[in-house]
């Protein structure tokens, strides 16, 4: 087992025997699974009053009504939820100390930093995994297309790994887990917010730059079930910029 | 081993370290002594790539502290003042983790598991969660994490605190016994501590390094001359005048009870025989004559008391403990 893995295998274990991790999955899966049930209750009222104009034999879209709907609404659970995720990784070292341990073991500070975002994507994934019950469950009892399905499914394994990569650098910044949860809050609000300012300046240089900071018009498009480089490039860089910057914090603590 | 030259390291405008140089031979025990805030912490900190110094080097088995710190990391064991305890695992969980974070693995690690738990006498709590252990146990927890990777450099800040005396006694023998094969660095404020386990004393205060040398020649170094307590069951009246004649003696003061004397002689002379022998004509009655000599006790107390009145040139103090010369000044006055 290398250092990185061992930082992983630690912080997993350490997720477990603490109640956050059950309480921030208890209630991602039951909004998730109450969203879900939402969804497809409007869909079939829809598809009742579609049978009476129509009678019979009209076809509802899950995709467009369900599964568009359902992914769309997550982003701002995401938004709320990870960061609870997040907030103890470095906050929490710091204030019991255990900071030292790391940085005086001959382990480098990206390695740290790593294992730790790492640690808590799995566990992020596992959740994802969870609600991969919802489509099966609804491929029973109906017809759907299955591909955007999935590219929904990446683009909240990819928004989830960006929400993630900024949660642990707020806890890289404090000791406070609070502060650190709401630094997070600030930053991923303040993402979504910001798209709003790159449609209010519409088609000029700089808004079209606001638009593509945010990480909105990259999950829509996914959640659309359209897979473009430029959104994978987009949340690959973030994902690498918040890391840089989380082992930048990291590494200038050593200095105060 | 441990190579330090004149670091440096200031938090904005304090200076916590000022031009702090000192060396620790392979094997040897060395004692970093201070009153709290006088910078131990801050110096064990540099000397374990926790943080760089601000001026000045470090290096460590030949490694510099702030240019290879991971090579530096793999010489070093590290006990912090707080032991760096994660509540959550059990002891055995910790130790692994610790010691994969380390590079060991396998059987490696299995083995120095059983024998680092079974150094420090944990065998009884291996399997029970951190925090649930008494503070006795979980400084023996952090010292067994330094101690697991059986690193050639020992760095421990304070590392009986918080033990019964039963335990500090088996500490105290646990580092004498790593004396020889490892170098350590302790810190501590309990001076018998020091005298006990370590071959050399450094003492700290106030960022500077007041003095360094071995327990018994510091007391030495400070006493600026020889005194010897004698008790008389009957002194006569013109006894102070006859002790003041013998050749040698400096000086005679009146001891706390009736008939006992504090003589003064110069240095470097054991002037007792000679008491003796005039207490034995005199028909005095001698019932105790002892050499006082001052304890490390005394001397901390004499060096870091003088650091408030008035700075002391950290460099006239390492000439003096350098040349090996017994010093003729007083250091206080």
């Amino acid at each position: 087992m290398t250092p990185v893995q061992a930082v992983i295998a630690k912080e997993l274990r350490g997720c477990f025997v603490s109640p956050i991790v059950y309480v921030v999955g208890a209630v991602f899966l039951l909004i998730f699974g109450f969203l879900s049930y939402l969804y497809v209750g409007f869909a079939s009222a829809q598809a009742i009053q579609l049978m009476q104009q129509m009678q019979g034999g009209a076809q509802i879209n899950l995709n467009d009504l369900v599964f568009r709907n359902l992914f769309a609404s997550m982003r701002l659970v995401l938004l709320i939820i990870l960061p609870i995720l997040t907030m103890r990784l470095f906050a929490e070292e710091r204030k019991l100390r255990t900071f030292e341990l790391l940085m005086t073991s001959p382990i480098s500070i990206m390695e740290i930093v790593t294992g730790k975002f790492v640690s808590v994507f799995l566990i992020y994934l596992g959740l994802l995994g969870l609600t991969g019950l919802v489509p099966t469950v609804l491929m029973l009892f109906s017809d759907f297309d299955w591909n955007p399905v999935l590219t929904g499914y990446l683009g909240m394994a990819l928004l989830g790994a960006l929400f993630l990569s900024v949660g642990v650098f707020a806890s890289a910044l404090t000791e406070n887990q609070i502060v650190a949860a709401f630094v997070s809050f600030g930053l991923l609000l303040t993402g979504w917010l910001i798209s709003g300012l790159g449609s209010l300046l519409g088609d000029t240089a700089s808004g079209r730059v606001i638009a593509y900071i945010s990480f909105m018009e990259h999950y829509d498009r996914l959640v659309r079930g359209l897979i473009d480089t430029s959104d994978l490039v987009y949340f690959g860089s973030s994902l690498i910029f918040m890391l840089f910057l989380t082992h930048r914090v990291v590494e200038s603590a050593r200095w105060k | 081993m441990i190579d330090v030259h004149n670091i440096t390291k200031r938090y904005g405008h304090h200076t916590a370290i000022d031009r702090v140089t000192f060396s620790v031979a392979k094997g040897e025990v060395l004692a970093f002594l201070g009153p709290n805030g006088a910078g131990k912490t801050t110096t064990m900190r540099i000397l374990t790539c926790f943080m760089p110094p601000t001026e000045g080097t470090a290096r460590v088995a030949g490694f510099d502290c702030a240019d290879q710190p991971i090579e530096v990391k793999r010489w070093i064991g590290y006990l912090p003042e707080t032991p760096p305890l994660y509540q959550e695992l059990t002891v055995t969980e910790y130790l692994t983790f610790v010691g994969r974070l380390r590079g060991m693995t396998g059987r490696n690690l299995t083995s120095a598991l059983d024998q680092t738990i079974g150094r420090l006498e944990l065998g009884s709590v291996r399997h029970r969660l951190i925090a649930n252990l008494s503070r006795g146990y979980r400084q023996r927890v952090g010292l067994a994490q330094a101690l697991l990777h059986d690193p050639p450099v020992l760095i421990l800040d304070e590392p009986t605190v918080g033990l019964d005396p039963k335990q500090i006694i088996e500490i105290r023998e646990l580092i004498k016994s790593l004396a020889g094969s490892h170098s350590v660095i302790l810190s501590t404020h309990i001076l018998p501590e020091a005298t006990a386990v370590c071959q050399r004393v450094v003492i700290i205060s106030g960022g500077h390094i007041v003095a360094e040398d071995t327990p018994e020649q510091l007391s030495a170094r400070l006493r600026q001359s020889e005194k010897i307590s004698v008790t008389l069951r009957t002194p006569s009246m013109g006894c102070e005048a006859k002790l003041r004649a013998i050749p040698g003696v400096l000086n005679i003061f009146p001891g706390q009870t009736g008939g006992n004397l504090l003589i003064e002689c110069a240095l470097g002379r054991d002037m007792r025989d000679e008491i003796a022998r005039v207490v034995v004509a005199n028909h005095w009655g001698l019932l105790e004559l002892r050499t006082v000599s001052m304890t490390l006790e005394d001397v901390f107390l004499q060096l870091t008391r003088h650091e408030d009145n008035q700075p002391l040139p950290a460099e006239a103090m390492a000439a003096r403990t350098a040349d090996g010369a017994v010093a003729t000044e007083d250091p206080v006055a």
